[in-house]
């Protein structure tokens, strides 16, 4: 079969119509989902955490975090009488197994669960060169592991370090807020497991989430607020020696 | 007019220029992904692709539209508001099909005393016991129902 040049120039946008409805076939994971609707954060009450690291397994359980990295962790803050403003912080392995009993006597000790903000003005999504790592529009910072270059930038304009190369992708990754859970009207694997109700998904665009009475009659704090990333992690029970 | 004659050059570069960005064009017709730019400076489909990913954790309302026995009994005690998965572990292919994965056995004595050890930096009004204290060595279950841990409710023993 012999084809001329004129039927080649005719074929030819055929072929990139084509292409293009390839490249743009994923599958819709939540047909009844629309991004629009939802404006994703958590709500942390550090009045009720025990630091049994429930979240932590979970969360490596459900997104398959490896050994050594954490998208979520706990930490464990001493802070003597005679020094407020110098906590001692401990968090052996993120709190996957837990804390052995307190090394210090006295003062004030107690558990703070982190995670990644999903900060409304994300300093990690501003330095990205390839458009991989984003704010959703539900509100949600997320990576796109086929775009990520793995140049670490992100990793390191993250103020918070939740962020990590994953070393099997070698692509940054981090906390999804359980993106592919809530899409489907389920809580994070976090929330799901956290025994003591500490740790709360709150969609602020939804007026019937529970978490909105409790926002509306306690006073809050987010972490590192002077940055002005907007983080949408609120934490109640928030001491001022947390960093 | 009869300058032109002179500038077949420029025609020859401007020429160069326009296949340049004739092939740029396709060239970035074919290579970005067409959902790129649908909701902002990425690809938009990234959404679909993260969301797609599967569930380890089924939820406790899956678990108790079955084991309506347990779900009854727990709700009545103090552990009401633990879901299954906090003890039992991930089980969504449990919930999908019951028989293909059973929930693993568990081991009381390292389960219980994860949350309920004392530690100086848990709140005051969590219960916690010093384990070896409290029981001396014999295993939770013996005396508290996990489901329904408190002793002197009568449930669940």
């Amino acid at each position: 079969m012999t084809i001329t040049r004129r039927q080649l120039l005719m074929l030819l946008p055929a072929a990139a119509i084509a292409w293009d409805s390839i490249l743009a076939g994923t599958p819709e994971a939540s047909p009844n989902y629309k991004v629009t609707d939802h404006w994703w954060g958590m709500l942390i009450d550090i009045t009720k955490c025990i630091g049994c690291g429930a979240c932590v397994q979970a969360c490596k359980a459900e997104n398959n975090v490896p050994d050594g990295y954490y998208r979520t962790w706990v930490e464990r803050y001493h802070i003597a009488k005679w020094d407020t403003e110098m906590p001692q912080v401990d968090s052996p392995d993120g709190a996957l197994h837990g804390f052995p009993p307190a090394k210090q006597e006295g003062g004030k000790n107690f558990f703070v669960p982190k995670l990644c903000n999903q900060c409304a003005d994300s300093p990690c999504t501003q330095v990205c060169p390839v458009g991989a790592t984003f704010i959703s529009p539900d509100g949600v910072v997320l990576v796109d592991q086929k775009y990520c270059l793995g140049c670490r930038y992100c990793i390191q304009a993250c103020p918070y370090g939740c962020r990590f190369l994953n070393p099997e992708t070698k692509t940054a990754s981090k906390c999804t807020l359980c993106y592919h859970r809530i899409t489907k009207g389920l809580t994070t694997a976090c929330c799901e497991t956290c025994p003591t109700g500490a740790r709360q998904l709150v969609d602020f665009k939804n007026p019937n989430d529970p978490v909105h009475k409790f926002l509306d009659t306690h006073s809050v704090q987010v972490l590192k607020p002077h940055l002005a990333t907007r983080a949408k992690v609120y934490y109640y029970g928030l001491d001022g020696s947390v960093r | 007019m009869a300058n032109l004659k002179d500038a077949g050059h420029l025609f020859r570069m401007a020429a160069v220029f326009a296949v340049g960005i004739v092939l740029f064009l396709i060239l970035r017709q074919v290579f970005v992904p067409r959902s790129f730019g649908q909701y902002g400076f990425y690809r938009g489909a990234a959404l679909a692709d993260i969301a797609s990913r599967p569930m380890m954790f089924a939820g406790h309302p899956a678990c108790e539209s079955c084991h309506t026995d347990v779900h009854e009994m727990k709700s009545k005690g103090v552990h009401a508001r633990v879901a299954c998965e906090s003890c039992h572990g991930p089980l969504a292919k449990h919930a999908d099909d019951p028989t293909s994965l059973q929930p693993p056995h568990i081991d009381v004595a390292i389960l219980c005393v994860r949350c309920h050890e004392a530690n100086i930096a848990k709140p005051k009004t969590f219960p916690q016991v010093v384990s070896v204290d409290h029981s001396g060595g014999v295993i939770c279950d013996t005396c508290h129902k996990p489901h329904s841990p408190k002793i002197d409710t009568g449930v669940g023993q």
